[in-house]
């Protein structure tokens, strides 16, 4: 067997394989220094700023249980355990999430333009938190609120209806009846808003997104299906790569395309909702990451969205730290206010246009 | 022993249009077959119908005697391979990426490629004859090449089935004949059974031993060119003077 494939392997020296700057060991060693980095200044940064030291000090105690002389205040370990901790791994389990909903509905919808909100996760989660803040009772499931429990059962039922709607009618037909879904809901949501009197600055706070409501609970409990769903997805990276091609081609090569592009939109959706849930809209993450980490890696999903997912991270980890530091502005302007140019900038620098 | 690939009184259409009607072909291991006909007379329903991506209504469709309904997609992948038809991409790929794509059925779900994919992927390549299109993006090449991407893609797949819809109507005339010498390459040297749908019925004669003719869902003709493509049959078939039809 040995020796069969040499001699398959050896006398092709024309044919040079693997263009791109693909280096594992660089990507991850780049990736574990920019989870760190945000880490770090993340919950450094604030009204109350911790030194870098301190922070990495806390960190290591705490998480690691390393033997560090204790040199901080009480107070410092509790802003950073309590507060900022919480925050910025929300903000980094979000990123990571929408990245990888992402770029799992480009790729199944075959459509470079598609994001994670494309068949009504947003405007379903939307008009489900607006009703949470309509409704006058406080319901308090386990600290979680109301709010995060509506936009989580918003954003989900909303896909579901999508896709039994639009699955006979073609990708094209599944993207226009989510834009469909999507208009009407957003029809309620404005009537909610209109209705919503002295709240409305909640519902605004939900459509722009942020992390100011983090907790350990919430994290807790959008952790497992935000990382138990991507790394679903990751699981079925081949399905995705052969999607590239088209129903047709795919299923040639061995793709269950139904049962796949069922699996992967309701894992990608359920990603995206336990986001949404803990963090209300934020945009741009799940367009952009992916088309940026494409560049480097190339379409192989098993790239892809493992990188994406570190990208994603970093980014609104990163976008969360800056809208803390301009006085606490929603994260959601931040990421447009980056996103947008460097979204277009990607676009002009792209070779060829995109074929839809 | 059953044949490798065996249609047996099978009928098939889309919704209510019936486009195959009771056909019976048995295709041997080892053979290389051009299916020939006159547009919509149900050429490519029938690789369609090898490969499971459509169903019968009636009769049975058997790959070395196993219902391909039985077969799951990849166990069907691995038997047959089909050169996918012009499909847009929709990310830049390049040539290498695509072709790589062929090896799906075989890669670890995991791990992904292996060496021996590797392999497989840059003797298709060579095979093909892409070797300078490497790097290139495969969204900026011309039709014809394009064609020969795909094609790669299906050798490298490395089925003992390969089927062909029109390989060869974007490529000019020496690619077109170096693309059949390859088939047939394959054919003899490698033992793949070769079945394309072709239009040019001087290419099919010239490079098939056995031609399929297919017109309104029926197999109305099936063996050697000589026998086959007969005045009568060219003019009843494809509605030609047989001057027009051969050329060369």
């Amino acid at each position: 067997m040995a020796s069969e494939t040499r001699t398959v392997a050896t006398p092709l020296p024309e044919v040079r394989l693997a263009r791109r700057a693909w280096r594992p060991a660089v990507v991850v060693a780049a990736s574990v220094a920019g989870l760190v980095l945000v880490l770090v200044l993340g919950v450094g940064a604030g009204s109350v700023a911790i030194a870098p030291g301190d922070t990495i000090a806390i960190l290591a105690h705490r998480l690691l249980g390393l033997p560090v002389g204790a040199t901080w205040s009480p107070t410092a370990e509790t802003i950073v355990m309590d507060l900022r901790l919480p925050r910025v791994l929300s903000a980094m389990l979000v990123g990571a999430g929408l990245a990888v909903a992402g770029a799992t509905f480009q790729g199944i919808l075959r459509n470079p333009l598609a994001d994670p909100y494309v068949l009504g996760t947003a405007s379903g989660a939307a008009l489900g938190a607006a009703l949470a803040v309509l409704i006058p009772v406080r319901l308090l499931v386990l600290e979680l609120g109301l709010l995060n429990v509506l936009a989580f059962v918003g954003a989900v039922a909303t896909v579901l209806v999508v896709y039994r709607i639009g699955r006979g009618g073609g990708l094209t037909g599944l993207i226009l009846t989510g834009y469909a879904v999507g208009s009407l809901l957003a029809a309620g949501l404005a009537m909610a808003m209109y209705l919503s009197g002295a709240n409305l600055r909640q519902i605004f706070a939900f459509l722009l997104g942020g992390f100011d409501g983090a907790s350990w609970l919430r994290l807790g409990i959008a952790f497992p299906l935000v990382v138990g769903g991507s790394l679903a997805i990751v699981a079925r990276s081949r399905a995705l790569n052969g999607l590239l091609l088209g129903d047709e081609a795919a299923s040639h090569l061995g793709v269950a395309v139904r049962r796949e592009r069922a699996i992967l939109l309701g894992l990608a959706s359920l990603v995206t909702a336990a986001g949404v849930a803990i963090s209300g809209l934020i945009g741009f993450v799940g367009l952009l990451v992916p088309h940026l980490v494409r560049m480097v890696t190339g379409p192989d999903a098993r790239r892809v969205l493992p990188v994406s997912a570190v990208v994603g991270a970093v980014l609104l980890g990163g976008a969360d730290l800056a809208a803390r530091l301009a006085g606490d502005i929603p994260v959601g302007v931040v990421t447009a206010l980056i996103g947008a140019p460097a979204f277009v900038v990607l676009l002009r620098r792209t070779r060829t246009g995109y074929e839809l | 022993m059953s044949a490798i690939v065996t249609l047996d009184a099978v009928s098939a259409g889309y919704r209510r249009r019936e486009v195959i009607r009771h056909v019976d072909v048995r295709i041997e291991a080892g053979e290389r077959v051009a299916i020939i006909g006159p547009n919509g007379a149900g050429k490519s329903t029938l690789l369609r119908l090898i490969t499971g991506t459509l169903r019968a209504r009636a009769g049975r469709v058997l790959l070395d005697g196993d219902l391909v309904d039985r077969l799951d997609r990849l166990a069907v992948a691995r038997r047959v391979a089909a050169v996918p038809s012009g499909a847009s991409l929709p990310f830049a790929m390049t040539v290498e990426e695509v072709v790589a794509l062929g090896r799906l059925p075989h890669e670890h779900a995991l791990r992904g490629p292996g060496p021996a994919d590797v392999a497989a992927v840059a003797g298709a390549i060579e095979r093909v004859g892409l070797g300078h299109l490497v790097g290139r993006d495969a969204r900026e090449l011309s039709l014809g090449e394009r064609q020969l991407v795909f094609l790669a893609l299906a050798v490298a797949q490395a089925a003992p089935i390969l089927l062909l819809d029109e390989p060869t109507v974007h490529l000019d005339l020496r690619h077109r004949v170096e693309a059949m010498e390859m088939l047939v390459d394959l054919n003899e040297h490698d033992g793949i059974t070769v079945v394309a749908v072709l239009h040019d019925l001087g290419l099919a004669a010239h490079f098939f031993p056995r031609l399929l003719v297919v017109a309104d869902g029926r197999v109305v003709a099936d063996g050697p060119p000589a026998q086959v493509l007969t005045d009568d049959t060219i003019r009843g078939v494809f509605g030609v003077d047989p001057v027009h039809a051969l050329g060369s």
